[in-house]
């Protein structure tokens, strides 16, 4: 491990936890530009962080010290999630630790930490959103598995870096079953970082709510850890979309006259994505809580699908 | 793996083609369906233009064309008039829930692969592990038929059934002789054409679109 | 370690083993309650730790030897190698802590009940040992034997109960069924070398069977040693003798007991064995999915917290099952590199399993102390009231989870690599199952996730859902000392999966010809690398670091920018008034999404109240379809079989005597 590329593991380290926000508050952004409304501007978030932060906390009187540690497991999870995924290069040297299972795992031990603390005060909304994200996440975790163990496939190895090396960095070539498993991938997206059509990030609408109606009880600092967590989930998200379907851009280890470059690839991808999840919120209508297990079954199979096809086509030669 | 890139713009197409087989079979909306219908004709010029291109056969740039007029603009502006007419554009009512028959789906898939393997080991062609999605997307087309009540998405998937049919023969062989892909073409447009009158008299006949009604006619 | 002193560490597990059975035979005849629990249950630990110090040191020695106990002319064989070696381990460490816990948890039995318990626990101790020491089938017969009755009584101490003594009798018929073919796989392999050398595992080993006869006896050890470990669908005993017996045996048997027949599978299929054909493997994958799929959507409409955990082992020991097939299928395409990573994932599971569901059995035992119920919709809120076992059982609940970085990801983790690597298999047909079947394990695993949100969210967190909640009491120091053992056996294996690795080797090297530690040594301890570093790495240490040092850091940097102030209130819930218990979800309404999602595959009755009840009653249940497809008709051939067997009967003495009198001729003719 050397100390250029440890600089780079603490520079993406800080770089993911302040632009997280950015990346939910230019999605809102366009969202609001495509509905014909003026928005809050893309700083909202930050202001919104800054508000809760200096806010006294309230707690319910049950709650417990589970309730109390959860929003700090939940940010050091995402932190560690958002900062594994080569953003602007691949030699980053946590990455070794955690590969693409361990990925899948973080994001599973911050869902069911969020899942218990949602339960832990005993209200009606709050296991009633525990149990509907528990029912997303069953789904939607298999499903981000095969997405990635088609990437795995293809590059012969679990390790995210390794990944975006072989697809950006290797002779051009087109891999059908990536296709599968990008449709599968954005279904996941959708539902794991409570969009439309899953879940509403708006709405605190009673009958509807999934990740909203969890978070109920929290408030002041330990919102503002919660809400940012779920900015660097999406951040995470989006990286990861980043470095399996579009890698290109992303400096190679060693290569540092090329990160100004990868620097400049990551807004540009990053505003596009943002711009992207708006449209798609946009023009899809939040879907009843029972047809997510058929929409997430469906994200699923395709994901199954893609490993399959990349089995059947691209490993016949 | 060294295919050629054309071989694998071709692997991309059949992808798609799959994937749009798959789109069909858990689309509840009878329009998405048309709109499906049409890509999965697009698509299907792509890849038979880029074989076209690939193995330097002019004939198939003219069954590109066809195809192109034919099933990405022709076929859906007329399934597209005809529930206009018809007033059909209601969800599609499935008779089994959809993971359900996506996962009967996954199993056809891997069944069509075994089927083909032996065809395509023989066949010299760069696209030869494309048969196997062709066959895929033929069975994945009738299993839409038959997991669906209404009568335009049995028409669909009928026709989707023809375009694998079509992905088949192009990938396998470069195609059928020109006079072959034209008698078929003209059948698939009569054949839509007639279906269409029938649609028109199943409706006066039963006030329905519904196929549950034709059992009816079954002697008891 | 031992062998500085001149003693065999097989030497020292028989001591353990006689060591047992006087503490055994001591408790019955001292009948001393107190004697009992705070001394003859601790030595018994003691004898556990000695029995995994002794087992660790044998792992890399063949030692074998012969007892002259038994018949005349049936000596006793034994024999110590690696696989013995490893499972032993996994018994002594595994009951150290179940021993520990026992003596807390017995306290204050009545004396006539604790003198036979502790004689029967012993027993267990001593059966399952002689299991792993067994080196010929007649020790082994009656060492399994001697097993399946000790625990059967154990199953049956609140013998009042009349569902206990059904879940008994379910379970030692079920145990004998699979005792039958276990014999008869023996009598098979017995036949294979000609019959010379009798019934010891050495003959057996250098028997040569033809490939049909091979398959036979595999299938038939599949079968029996099945029937023991709860595989699909002789697995109707487990949720009924787990909940039925006490905590601490509950424990034992999930954790243990059940890796008992794991072990017969492998010495059966990768030693005693000399092909293994890959179909067997497809077999025994393809059974092992449905197991774990069948075993964790059951566990997650359960209502009773030990029946949960009864079917959650249902699922784990699929994934153990599907390990075996997956090495099983390795091993017949030559590719032993992926044999031994297979195996080691299914050893490591094994050994996790022991440990995660023993800590969560016995914490079942603490919770059923301190409230006197089992059903989760009369518990909850108990984090409040017992904080120290709600800290040890959310270690347990995240490691079933299968979350890093606890034990149980690290096995899920080898055994999707192990999937991962398996392009390139000589049969087209299985390579193609290998996705789905890795689909199927990455969705069982997922599910897991949700049974343990809704075990612990039911049991510990939310607001007391019974009134008798309010004044209970934490677990005593004895149970807590006993988690405790577990729950630090769960952080390590989890976090220095290296060292386990470096030990799992000696077995793989015994069964599969091949090991990992060439390639793990490489990268250091830090990082577990099964096949190249850049191929694969996951370090559980770092990750742990990382979670627990970003999770100060936030809290620190919080604290430091702005301020700590916090307020208590009463709960916000979008400002309904009234929060009553009644308000949260039940532990049906928790499984209900499973429920609706799986109905196809599950029998679901329902009694859904009209609009217009005035006292409305919901009620719904979940039966297994299983046991309407297996065993009901068993159960009514058996009644019809019975039926007429009953003419036979007339009640007078000499119809029988001439029953007897023909069957003597009969006899006599036949071996004239």
């Amino acid at each position: 491990m050397s100390y250029p590329s440890l600089l780079l593991q603490l520079a993406q380290n800080a770089l993911v936890l302040l632009i997280a926000p950015l990346l939910l508050g230019w999605t809102s952004q366009c969202r609001a530009w495509m509905q014909n409304r003026s928005g809050a501007g893309v700083l909202q978030p930050y202001r919104n962080l800054n508000k809760l932060f200096h806010k006294d906390a309230v707690l319910a009187v049950n709650a417990s010290a589970l309730f109390r540690a959860t929003p700090y497991i939940l940010l050091a999870c995402m932190w560690l999630a958002a900062a594994l995924v080569p953003v602007l290069a691949t030699g980053l040297p946590l990455s070794p630790a955690v590969d693409v299972i361990a990925l899948v795992g973080i994001f599973a031990l911050a869902r069911v930490f969020i899942s218990l603390a949602a339960m832990d005060i005993g209200t009606a909304f709050g296991s009633l959103g525990a149990r509907r994200e528990m029912l997303v996440g069953f789904l939607a975790e298999p499903a981000l598995l095969m997405v990635l163990f088609t990437a795995s496939t293809i590059s012969g190895s679990t390790s995210l870096i390794t990944i975006v090396e072989t697809l950006a960095h290797k002779p051009f070539v087109l891999y059908p079953s990536m296709v599968f498993a990008a449709v599968a991938f954005i279904m996941v997206m959708l539902a794991e970082n409570a969009r439309i059509p899953v879940d509403n990030p708006a709405t605190h609408l009673e009958l509807t709510m999934i990740h909203e109606a969890m978070v109920l009880e929290y408030s002041a600092r330990h919102l503002a850890l919660v809400e940012w967590a779920g900015a660097l989930k999406l951040l995470a998200y989006t990286t990861i979309c980043i470095a399996l379907f579009v890698p290109w851009g992303i400096a190679e280890t060693g290569n540092w006259g090329a990160l100004p470059l990868a620097v400049a690839a990551l807004a540009l991808k990053l505003a596009g994505a943002g711009a992207g999840l708006a449209l798609l919120e946009t023009l899809s209508a939040k879907m009843r809580i029972f047809r997510v297990p058929e929409f997430m079954g469906t994200a699923f199979l395709l994901a199954v699908l893609g490993l399959l096809t990349h089995f059947l086509l691209e490993t016949a030669a | 793996m060294n295919i050629p890139f054309s071989g694998q713009i071709i692997n991309m197409c059949a992808a798609l083609l799959l994937l749009i087989a798959f789109a069909m079979l858990s689309q509840r909306r009878i329009l998405s369906l048309i709109n499906l219908f049409a890509l999965q004709g697009l698509i299907l010029a792509v890849s038979t233009s880029v074989v076209a291109y690939s193995s330097h056969q002019v004939h198939l740039y003219y069954s590109a064309a066809l195809t192109l007029l034919l099933k990405a603009v022709a076929l859906p502006l007329i399934l597209h008039r005809l529930i206009r007419k018809l007033n059909v554009k209601w969800d599609v009512e499935t008779l089994f829930n959809i993971p359900t028959t996506m996962l009967a789906g996954l199993a056809l898939v891997v069944f069509a692969f075994n089927l083909a393997a032996p065809i395509s080991q023989m066949a010299g062609t760069i696209t030869k592990s494309t048969l196997g999605i062709a066959m895929a997307s033929v069975l994945l087309s009738f299993l839409m038929m038959i997991t669906r009540s209404k009568a335009v998405p049995q028409v669909v998937g009928f026709l989707a059934m023809e375009n694998g049919l079509f992905f088949a023969a192009t990938s396998a062989t470069y195609g059928m002789p020109m006079v072959v892909e034209l008698g078929i073409a003209l059948d698939v447009l009569v054949g839509m054409l007639i279906l269409g009158i029938f649609f028109f008299q199943i409706r006066t006949a039963f006030d329905s679109l519904d196929l549950e009604h034709m059992e009816k006619l079954k002697e008891d | 370690m031992f062998a500085s002193f001149g003693v065999l560490p097989m030497d020292v597990i028989l001591g353990v083993v006689v060591f047992w059975l006087a503490l055994g035979t001591a408790g019955l005849v001292l009948q001393n309650s107190r004697f009992i629990t705070r001394i003859i249950f601790p030595l018994g630990a003691l004898g556990s730790l000695v029995l995994a110090g002794a087992a660790l040191a044998g792992l890399n020695e063949v030692s074998t030897a012969i007892l002259p106990l038994g018949l005349p002319d049936l000596p006793f064989h034994l024999r110590m190698d690696a696989l013995s070696a490893f499972f032993l381990l996994l018994l002594g460490s595994a009951s150290i802590g179940i021993s520990l816990f026992s003596a807390g948890y017995f306290h204050g039995m009545p004396k006539s009940a604790l003198g036979p318990l502790c004689l029967e626990y012993h027993i267990f101790l001593a059966g399952m040992a002689l299991v792993f020491l067994a080196d010929d089938a007649y020790l082994f017969m009656v060492a399994w034997e001697s097993m399946a009755l000790s625990s059967y009584f154990l199953v049956t101490t609140d013998h009042d109960h009349p569902e206990v003594r059904r879940a008994g009798f379910l379970y030692l018929l079920i145990a004998h069924v699979g005792a039958i073919a276990i014999l008869m796989c023996f009598g098979v392999m017995h036949g294979g070398h000609g019959g010379h050398g009798g019934y010891t595992f050495d003959a057996m080993r250098h028997g040569q069977l033809p490939a049909f006869w091979a398959s036979v006896t595999f299938f038939l050890a599949l079968f029996g040693f099945g029937a023991k470990a709860g595989i699909l669908p002789l697995h109707a005993w487990l949720p009924e003798a787990h909940p039925a017996a006490p905590s601490p045996v509950s424990a034992m048997m999930s954790g243990i007991m059940l890796k008992t027949a794991i072990y017969g599978i492998l010495r059966v299929t990768f030693d005693l064995l000399d092909v293994q054909l890959w179909w067997w493997g497809v077999f025994a994958l393809a059974l092992g999915l449905l197991t774990a799929l069948f075993g964790v959507i059951f566990a997650a409409v359960q209502s009773d917290m030990k029946r949960l955990l009864a079917f959650s082992s249902i699922e784990n020991i699929g994934f153990i099952l599907t390990g075996i097939g997956l090495t099983i299928i390795f091993h017949d395409s030559h590719k032993e590199a992926l044999a031994a990573l297979a195996l080691t994932a299914t050893l490591y599971h094994a050994l996790n399993h022991a440990f995660m569901k023993g800590l969560l059995f016995l914490g079942t035992g603490s919770i059923l102390h301190a409230t006197g119920e089992r059903h989760l919709g009369k518990l909850g809120g108990l984090i409040r009231r017992m904080p120290e076992l709600a800290l040890l059982m959310l270690v347990g609940a995240l490691a079933l989870a299968g979350l890093p970085p606890l034990n149980g990801f690290v096995s899920e983790w080898l055994l999707l690599q192990a999937f991962l690597l398996s392009p390139g298999l000589p049969q087209p047909y299985v390579n193609m199952l290998v996705p789905i079947a890795a689909a199927a394990l990455a969705l069982a695993a997922a599910l897991a996730g949700y049974v343990m949100v809704k075990f612990y969210g039911v049991i510990f967190l939310g607001q007391p859902r019974d009134s008798s909640l309010a004044e209970v009491h934490d677990a005593g120091l004895w149970e807590r000392i006993g988690m405790l053992c577990m729950a630090v056996g769960c952080i390590a294996l989890g976090v220095f999966p290296s060292f386990v690795i470096l030990h799992l080797d000696f077995v793989t090297e015994m069964l599969v010809h091949h090991s990992l530690s060439a390639s793990a040594a490489k990268t250091g301890w830090l990082l577990l690398t099964p096949i190249e570093a850049e191929r694969a790495s996951y370090g559980p240490l770092v990750l742990l670091l990382i979670i627990v040092g970003g999770s100060l850091l936030t809290a620190f940097a919080v604290k430091k920018f702005y301020h700590g102030r916090v307020r208590r209130g009463p709960a916000w819930d979008c400002g309904f008034p009234a929060q009553t218990a009644r308000m949260q979800d039940t532990a049906e309404g928790f499984g209900q999404p499973i429920r609706q999602i799986f109905e196809w595959y599950m029998g679901v009755v329902r009694q859904v109240p009209a609009p217009f009840d005035r006292h409305p009653h919901f009620h719904s249940e979940t039966h297994d379809l299983l046991w309407n497809i297996f065993y009901a008709p068993a159960k009514r051939m058996n009644d019809a079989a019975g039926k007429l067997m009953g003419k036979l009967q007339h009640g007078r003495i000499h119809i029988y005597l001439l029953y007897s009198f023909v069957t003597l001729l009969a006899l006599l003719a036949f071996v004239r």
